[in-house]
């Protein structure tokens, strides 16, 4: 397939069966790959809609510089745009994220600031926020409340997912952002009656939760509850394990946020068998992985993956 | 056989420090209501003005009781309960 230029092949991902994991004939489950994307992620369509936006309300001069709180896979799909584009980008990201990511991130020229481990994510966007009121001419697209992020699933995950399968009744993602799931789920719920849309959370080790009190939440702006059917929080040791099952039965290689989607898909699929429906589950893998090979998380026992998987940002 | 509470870290001031406790009841509130009454305190820690608190979140078996039905979900011996603090997360 031929494109004008990187930016333009974002998207039309494939969606492939996995018979092997799949419960039954009639229960079938399907992920589509979004690692395929230009910089291996789902993130790609959204830093890219995010961009585009900003550009058509005049936020983005050239030279501009960009600021966003993420875990990785956004820095790296907006620090792509931003080179093509012509901007700087200044991330900011939890300490426990992985190698790889920090180095991607820096071959794209990107600056990192790093926020503490503690607190996860909730303290990358904490720092981010009061980097942006410090900097009024930094623009942060802000991907946790920019409607931007979500309408891009709406205007191509969506349609993508019901053209490739019609018969769609389950949609499983992760849920970070809520980006995926609030764009991608409003479209199938607008276009396939009775589908239903369930997101699958990573559940950290305890560090990640370290916040003082619990009124110091986060929920993301983009969030609304009533587009999911379900929530699912999944541990490490069951994405592991599910991502570890991806690899060795249907040979895909993906990152543990995939294991995390598809541990949920299983638990659907197998509901479905034991009501007698006839079910098609479509999950997202949201990247490859490639960016996790140093966490430890594909080599060794279970166990050990678990252990070395602990304190981190795993998706 | 009990239902098993897991207790996030921030909350374990008022379990004396304990990662789990165990509890009896027929719904989620109830569950609450039983636990409160050996942890004071924990209860208006997870419910306000009759319902779960916007930052907590609480999962029965893995699944998010918002979507189960609230203080109202049915619990019995053997469920595990897990409390947790919103948090973002996810790949972001």
């Amino acid at each position: 397939m031929r494109y004008d230029s990187l930016l333009e092949s974002v998207g039309r991902t494939p969606l492939v069966g996995l018979p092997r994991l799949s419960p039954s004939p009639e229960v079938r489950l399907w992920a589509k790959l979004e690692d395929r994307n230009p910089t291996g992620s789902v993130k790609d369509r959204a830093a890219f809609s995010m961009v585009e936006q900003a550009e058509k309300d005049g936020l983005l001069q050239p030279g501009a510089t960009i600021l966003e709180p993420t875990s990785g896979n956004t820095g790296i799909s907006l620090a792509m745009v931003a080179k093509l584009r012509g901007y700087r980008l200044t991330v900011v990201m939890p300490e426990n994220t992985s190698a790889e990511r920090r180095q991607l991130l820096e071959m794209y020229g990107a600056t990192i600031i790093h926020s503490p481990a503690a607190g996860g994510s909730n303290e990358a966007v904490r720092v981010a926020k009061r980097l942006a009121a410090e900097n009024p001419d930094w623009i942060m697209l802000y991907q946790y409340g920019n409607e931007a992020n979500a309408r891009a699933h709406y205007e191509t995950t969506g349609p993508e997912l019901l053209a490739d399968l019609p018969g769609i009744t389950h949609f499983v993602a992760g849920l970070g952002t809520t980006g995926t799931l609030m764009g991608t789920g409003r479209f199938l719920r607008e276009h396939v009656p009775g589908v239903k849309i369930i997101a699958a959370e990573p559940r950290y080790g305890e560090l990640v939760y370290g916040l003082r009190n619990v009124d110091e939440g986060f929920i993301p702006e983009l969030y609304d509850e009533s587009v999911l059917t379900t929530r699912f929080s999944v541990s490490s040791a069951d994405a592991l394990s599910a991502t570890r099952q991806l690899l060795n039965t249907e040979g895909i290689f993906a990152g543990i946020s995939a294991g995390c989607a598809l541990h949920a898909a299983m638990v659907l699929g197998a509901r479905a068998v034991e009501a007698g429906e006839r079910a098609d589950i479509a999950l997202i893998v949201a990247d490859g992985g490639w960016k996790y090979l140093s966490t430890g998380a594909y080599g060794g026992t279970l166990d050990e993956a678990e252990e070395k998987l602990e304190g981190q940002l795993w998706a | 056989m009990a239902i098993e509470v897991r207790i996030p870290t921030i909350l374990r001031t008022y379990t004396g420090g304990a990662k789990q406790v165990e509890g009896a009841g027929s719904t989620l509130g109830e569950l609450i209501e039983d636990i409160d009454g050996r942890h004071s305190g924990l209860g208006e820690r997870l419910v306000a003005d009759g319902g779960l608190r916007r930052f907590v979140n609480v999962y029965l078996n893995d699944e998010d009781v918002r979507f189960l039905g609230g203080l109202e979900t049915p619990v019995k011996d053997g469920d595990t309960v897990t409390v947790l603090p919103a948090v973002a997360g996810g790949t972001a």
